[in-house]
Order: C-alpha cells, then structure tokens, then sequence
C-alpha cells in the first residue's frame, strides 16, 4: 500500500471542509495520542482518535466517513480536557458526521414550519436544533 | 551647517532585495535633500560592504551615514565601528531597519513594502540630519564579581572568573553549593558519577584563594550599574556559628527532631541542625528553626550542650554584608514543575508515582535505598516500571509550552540505570519524540532501546490510577494505534525545569529581563547568548532555559570569560545616548525620580532641580515622556527630531 501525498491531497475541499465545520486547526495536533489514550470507548473504534486526525493531516477524509468511530464518539470531551493542543476531537466528530449527513440526505429534512408544539415537549430540545441544523443541507 | 549625508541600502542577499527594489529606492534617495551620495550592496555588514562606507565617507566628505539593512541591535556596533574607521563619530551613523521591519513582514506587496522602506529611510535621514557627535561615557570598573546560585553553572562561573585573575563573590541560598547536579546519579551520556564529578569543583571553589563563598545567603538590595553595582547580602541566621564550627557532626547525630530531607527530595529524613549531605561544601550544619525542638517550645537544647566548640547560638539573627562588584553572574537553576499541577497523574498523591528526582536519589548510592530501586509505598524492588516524557511540557494548553530539553535523555539513563540493577525488570518509555540531540547521546539512547530492552512506546499516557498495588497506566501507541494499558510497579514522571522559584524575585530586584515563562532572557538569542539587555548581568545555567550539564557548564564559562574581558579594561564605556536635564527650565517637580526605573534621575536639593545620573541613565526616555514642562530631552533624539521624522514619514 502506498499513499501518493500532493498539495492537492493534503488540501483538499473535504479536508478544509472538515476544518470549517468544526472549527478545529488539524495542523495543531502533534501525535501524542492522549485523546486515544484515555478514550473510555476507544475499545469499540475501529481507527483511533489521534489515528483519526492523522488520516485528516493527511488528507484521507473518505476512510474517516467509512469508519465506525466517527458514530461511536459520545461527546464526553475527555479527550479535549487532557489535549496539550486545545484540539476537540468530538467537534471533528461532529463535522465528520454532518458530512456523512448531508451527502445522504438531499434537500430539506425537516421543516421550521412542520416542528409542531407536540414534537417540541416529546423530543428533545437539543435534537429538533439538531435535527434542524445538521440534517438540512 | 550643509549636510553631506550618505545612504547605504542593502540587500541582505534576498532578505531585503527579494521585496524591496533595492536599486529604486538607492536611485530615489539619490535626490532627498541633503543627500550627498546613495548606494546599494549584497551583503553591507560584509567586509567590502563596510569598506563602501568608509571610502564613500572620506570620499564624499559625509557628514553623516544612514544605513538601511536589518535592525539595530544587530549591526548598528558594526557600521558605527566602520564610521569611526574613516574618522566619523560613530553617533553619525544610524541604522534604518528595512528588513525585521520592512520586507521580512510586506513579502506579499512588494510596490508598497518598496515605499515604505524609501520612508523609513527618510526618517533616518532626518534623524541624521540632526544628531550630535557624542562621546561615549567612561565609567570606572570594580574588578571584583557577584556569581549568584551555586549549582555547576554557579560554580564553573566563579573558578573560571577567579582562575583569570580576578576576585569572585560566590552566593547560594543553601546550606552548600552543588545545586540540583549534586543529587543525581549518574551523568548522561558516559555514566559518570555525579558526585564524582562534580565534588572536587565543589572544594575547588571553596578552596580558590580568590573565590569568597557565601552559602546559606541571599542577594538583597541591589543598587548601581555595569562595573559599579552595590548589593546587600543577606546571612540567613544559620543559628551556628560556622567560622567556629569544625563540623565534626555531632550535633546532627544528638538532635532528636527530624523531617523530610530536601536534598532526598522527601525519601528520607534529615534533623533539624543538619548538613545537607555527606559531601556538602562548607560541611557545617546549619540549624532549621522551624523544626527545632528548642527554638519552637524551649526544650531540648542538645546541639547546644554536645557542641565541642559552642557554635550553637540559639540567638543568631539575619546579618546584613554590603559589597561592591563591577559584574553579576546569574545562575540561580531551575525546580521542577509541581506535581500538584499533574492532577490525571495522581497529582503526587500516588506514592509510586515519583519525580525524576526522587528516581535520582532512588539511583544513587548514596542515596536513601543505598542504590537498589525500591518503590516508596513498601520497599518492594518493582519489576514493570514506566517512564514519562513531556509531563508539564510540551502542552501550551494546560502546562508549559516549551520543550524541557533534558528529560528524553535523562529518562533514557533511569531506563538504562534501573536495568543495570534490576536485571529482570521491564522499563517502558512513552515518548512523543526522543530528542537526542547532543554528543554521543544518539548512541546512548540505541543502546537503552538495544542493549537494555527498554521498550520505547510512542504515545502519551492519559492517567494514572492505583489498583490492587499497582500504578495503571492508560496510554496509546500510535505507531499501531492501539491504546495500551500496563500495570506498572512504579512510575517515574519526566516533569518539566521551571525557572527557580525564587528567581523571578530576583529578576525583578536585578532588573533583569525574563521570557514569558521566568526564564532569563538574552540579549540576543544567537549572538549574544550570556549576557542580559542590562548591562553588567551574565546568565548561566537553566535560569536561562532548560539545559544539561555539557550545556551549562559550557554557558558558565562563556559568562566567565564575558566577565573577564568586562574587566580587562580599566574603564567600562555607556552609550551616551542617555536623558538630559535643562536646568533652566525644570521645575523641580521630581516626576523624573519617581518614574525612574533605573534610579538614575536625582534631585539636587541645592540647586533645587532634578539632575540625571550620566552612568546609571539607560536612555530608556520614561522621565522625557513624563515631564510635565517638557525639560527633559533625549540626546540625539529630540522631541524637534522625532517631529521631523514623523514629518517625513507622512509625507505624500
């Protein structure tokens, strides 16, 4: 196996992308592997966090969409608390979600005006945000 | 007076000619008034390049020389030296800095960064136009030195100053010199005995005819300037009198109150009159009030009986000594970064988690294990031991942003040490990356790894948490991107050097720079790397920054020989581009003294205005901007100057 890196390769649209939507500087990170270190679920991940940014650094966003731990990360930001570079692996994980998201999903899921007084006291409030937010292109 | 003024543009190979038009802006100024000739060279801070200057100068009968290049502080000496050369008074020629300030931060428009540095340009020019030929001032030098801190730095410092000739006060705030080197082991990468290296520079130093050894005291106030300084030194009441003192001991062997041993970094117990250690320099006690029996509740006295010669005083105070230096060696070491701070490595509340430190005692044999490897919690010898790199450094987020230089290797040598007396033992070595760089540390380091088996893991563990006896160790290895867990025995935390805690104080009593984290900082990181901005202060040691042995001892002698061609001289010569009161119209308000940093503005109560001390005055213009009538004034940079200047740099 042999990974052909070019300024294209590195630089690509998915990777600034990736970048944008969660607001993290890829380039920060410096391979320590503390975020997988002290990961509580890192035992069902099939690529690890730090693993996770290095395929970004190096521009292989497409194995990254195709993984289980991008759907596996809880959010619980342990492994934000303890990264010596201010790096948030579970906004990447955001980011990568949404991507996977809107590639599937075409045109408006879920409405503004259709979000009934119902689906607003039996869903949760962070979901219908969420919902609207991530789920519409 | 008709200006004869020339302009000396350079290149700095690409660095300026790569941005700005070099030959343009040399063809613009050709015609500003004043401007007798104008030209542009590769390198002008190269041989030729300053012979340009100084033909052109007698050539074109300059009356003043402007040249634009890189900053000041790296050449303005340099091209006022080659000023001097062809018989111009070196405050004739200024530096117009083009580069740091011009075309290193317009590389992306180069029509504009062009114009700019034609602007900066004429701002010297104006500048030039009327500056004075000043003479620099003579100051007389005290041929005798202060070197602060008494660890190797400290003391390679004081027998280097003492074997050139001169006179060396040598102050450290313990009861004897020898510093952090004096607790450790074995010295990377050869393996020599610490104390076997260092103990006879130790006696070295007290014994030279020329050093006078001040242990157990602190600098106080500090007055003064290059080649003049007046400081008080504290004499921590020592509660014995150590002239009389013959150290034979018994004191120490008598007392019956003990508590943790510093120098043992808290492994074992010391009394409270104690020496350090065995081999301390001056090997007489001294007695910890705080801790003894006698001075906290009346009882006891036994030091005091037993003492053969009665140096015990119970009664001793802090004594004050003044003494005058010329020179002051700063070489007050590092502390390692609190543990306390490490919360997701125990924070120091798991016994067998220790320091590099406390390893190094461990190590030694000297030591509290007498140099078997034994863990703190039950003296049991541990089999699986993991060593840390980058704890508290490397981590700008929570820690220290900076790299602690040392601890790839010396973790590299506990591996190696702890394998040569446990031969059966695993060492484990997370690291980030193992920085080697040093004569033959390379080597060692392929050695541990090949030789010792130490398992080198690249990652950094997360926590440390205590089970069944055990260190659990949470870390990665992302060379496989597996997280890894180990049930370590014992862990040894590779904590970052922080400057000494009681450096910082000093620093500010010294008015001495420091960087963003108390390091002291250089006049120039690469050509003047042992002397401070202030002048008279020479650095040494890891004050300065992280460093090794080789390091520091190499920095100590670099200040030493620093300080002796200081004194080599029968007078130091100040810049004399310093504040200048008009008599006349000051008002004696005394503004000027109470915004002195330097202590250089006086008042002169008979003539009842303020007065600048010429060898004190750093020029750094706090009384100019202060002055409520306007009476002070800058030599060579007036307020009349600085508006042309301003003038120029508007013009369209």
């Amino acid at each position: 196996m042999r990974l052909k890196l070019s300024a294209e390769v590195i630089k690509g649209d998915l990777v600034e992308r990736v970048a944008e939507l969660s607001g993290q500087n890829l380039s920060a990170c410096y391979q320590c592997g503390r975020c997988s270190a002290g990961c509580p679920v890192v035992e069902e991940m099939d690529i690890v966090p730090s693993e996770v940014i290095r395929l970004l650094q190096l521009g292989q966003v497409e194995p990254v969409l195709d993984s289980e731990t991008i759907w596996i990360c809880a959010s619980c930001l342990q492994c934000a608390s303890r990264c010596p570079r201010g790096v948030e692996f579970s906004s990447i994980c955001d980011a990568l979600r949404a991507i996977v998201l809107r590639k599937r999903l075409s045109g408006s899921v879920v409405d503004a005006d259709e979000v009934t007084r119902t689906m607003v006291s039996d869903a949760p409030q962070m979901g219908v945000v969420g919902a609207l937010r991530k789920l519409n292109g | 007076m008709e200006h004869r003024i020339g302009v000396f543009v350079c290149h700095c190979g690409t660095n300026i000619a790569g941005v700005v038009d070099v030959k343009r802006v040399a063809e613009e100024l050709a015609s500003y008034p004043g401007v007798a000739f104008s030209t542009d060279y590769t390198y002008m801070c190269s041989d030729p390049g300053q012979n340009l200057v100084k033909d052109a100068i007698k050539e074109h009968k300059l009356t003043g020389v402007v040249v634009s290049a890189c900053s000041p502080t790296l050449h303005e000496a340099t091209f006022r030296r080659a000023g001097v050369g062809a018989d111009l008074n070196p405050y004739m020629v200024e530096i117009a800095n083009i580069r740091e300030q011009c075309s290193w931060v317009h590389q992306e428009d180069k029509p504009r960064a062009t114009e700019k540095a034609i602007k900066i340009i004429k701002t010297m020019i104006e500048k030039v136009k009327q500056d004075e030929a000043l003479e620099p001032i003579a100051v007389p030098v005290t041929k005798r030195a202060l070197v602060v801190g008494g660890g190797v730095a400290g003391i390679q410092a004081a027998l280097d100053i003492a074997n050139s000739g001169h006179e060396v006060i040598l102050v450290e705030k313990e009861a004897s010199i020898g510093g952090h080197m004096a607790q450790l082991s074995e010295t990377f990468p050869t393996l020599d005995c610490s104390q076997c290296i260092l103990t006879p520079k130790m006696v070295d130093a007290a014994q030279h005819p020329r050093i006078k050894l001040m242990t157990y005291c602190e600098v106080g106030d500090v007055a003064g300037y290059v080649g003049n300084f007046k400081i008080k030194i504290k004499k921590k009441a020592a509660y014995v009198n150590r002239d009389v003192c013959t150290g034979c001991g018994l004191c120490s062997e008598k007392c019956p109150s003990k508590t943790d041993s510093e120098f043992e970094e808290g492994l074992a117990t010391r009394k409270a009159i104690y020496t350090p250690f065995p081999q301390a320099v001056p090997n007489k006690p001294v007695l910890d009030a705080e801790h003894c029996l006698y001075m906290q509740s009346g009882k006891c006295g036994i030091c005091a009986k037993i003492c053969p010669v009665d140096a015990v005083d119970y009664t001793q105070k802090d004594e004050f000594v003044d003494v005058e230096v010329g020179a002051i060696v700063v070489a007050t070491g590092y502390d390692l970064y609190p543990i306390i701070n490490i919360g997701e490595y125990g924070g120091g509340k798991i016994k067998d988690v220790v320091t590099s430190l406390q390893f190094e005692r461990l190590l030694s044999a000297s030591g509290p294990t007498s140099g078997v490897v034994r863990r703190p919690s039950d003296g049991e010898i541990p089999k699986e031991v993991v060593f840390l790199t980058c704890v508290g450094s490397r981590d700008p987020e929570h820690h220290k942003a900076y790299c602690s230089k040392i601890c790839c290797m010396y973790l590299t040598k506990h591996a190696m040490l702890y394998k040569h007396t446990v031969h059966d033992g695993q060492a484990y070595l997370f690291y980030m990356d193992v920085r080697t760089g040093g004569k033959g540390y390379e080597e060692f380091y392929q050695r541990a790894a090949e030789e010792d088996d130490v398992l080198y893991v690249r990652g950094k563990v997360s926590k440390l948490y205590e089970e069944d006896g055990k260190v659990i160790v949470w870390g990665v290895d992302t060379l496989t991107g597996q997280k890894v867990e180990i049930a370590a025995d014992m862990v040894v935390l590779g904590l970052a050097m922080e400057p000494n805690a009681q450096a910082l104080e000093l620093a500010k009593k010294l008015k001495i720079q420091v960087n963003e984290w108390g390091f002291l900082s250089e006049a120039h990181p690469k050509l003047r790397p042992v002397e401070s901005l202030a002048p008279g202060f020479y650095l040494a040691g890891a004050a300065q920054g992280p460093k090794d042995i080789p390091d520091a001892v190499a920095q100590a002698s670099a200040a030493a020989s620093k300080v002796a061609s200081l004194f080599a001289e029968k007078e130091y010569h100040r810049e004399p581009i310093i504040a200048l009161v008009d008599e006349d119209e000051c008002a004696g308000c005394r503004v000027c003294v109470s915004v002195c940093p330097y202590d250089a503005a006086e008042f002169d109560e008979e003539k009842k205005v303020a007065h600048i001390q010429e060898a004190i005055c750093e020029g750094c213009g706090a009384c100019i901007a202060a002055c409520p009538s306007g009476s002070v004034t800058q030599k060579n940079l007036t307020d009349d100057q600085l508006f042309k200047m301003v003038t120029a740099a508007l013009e369209d």
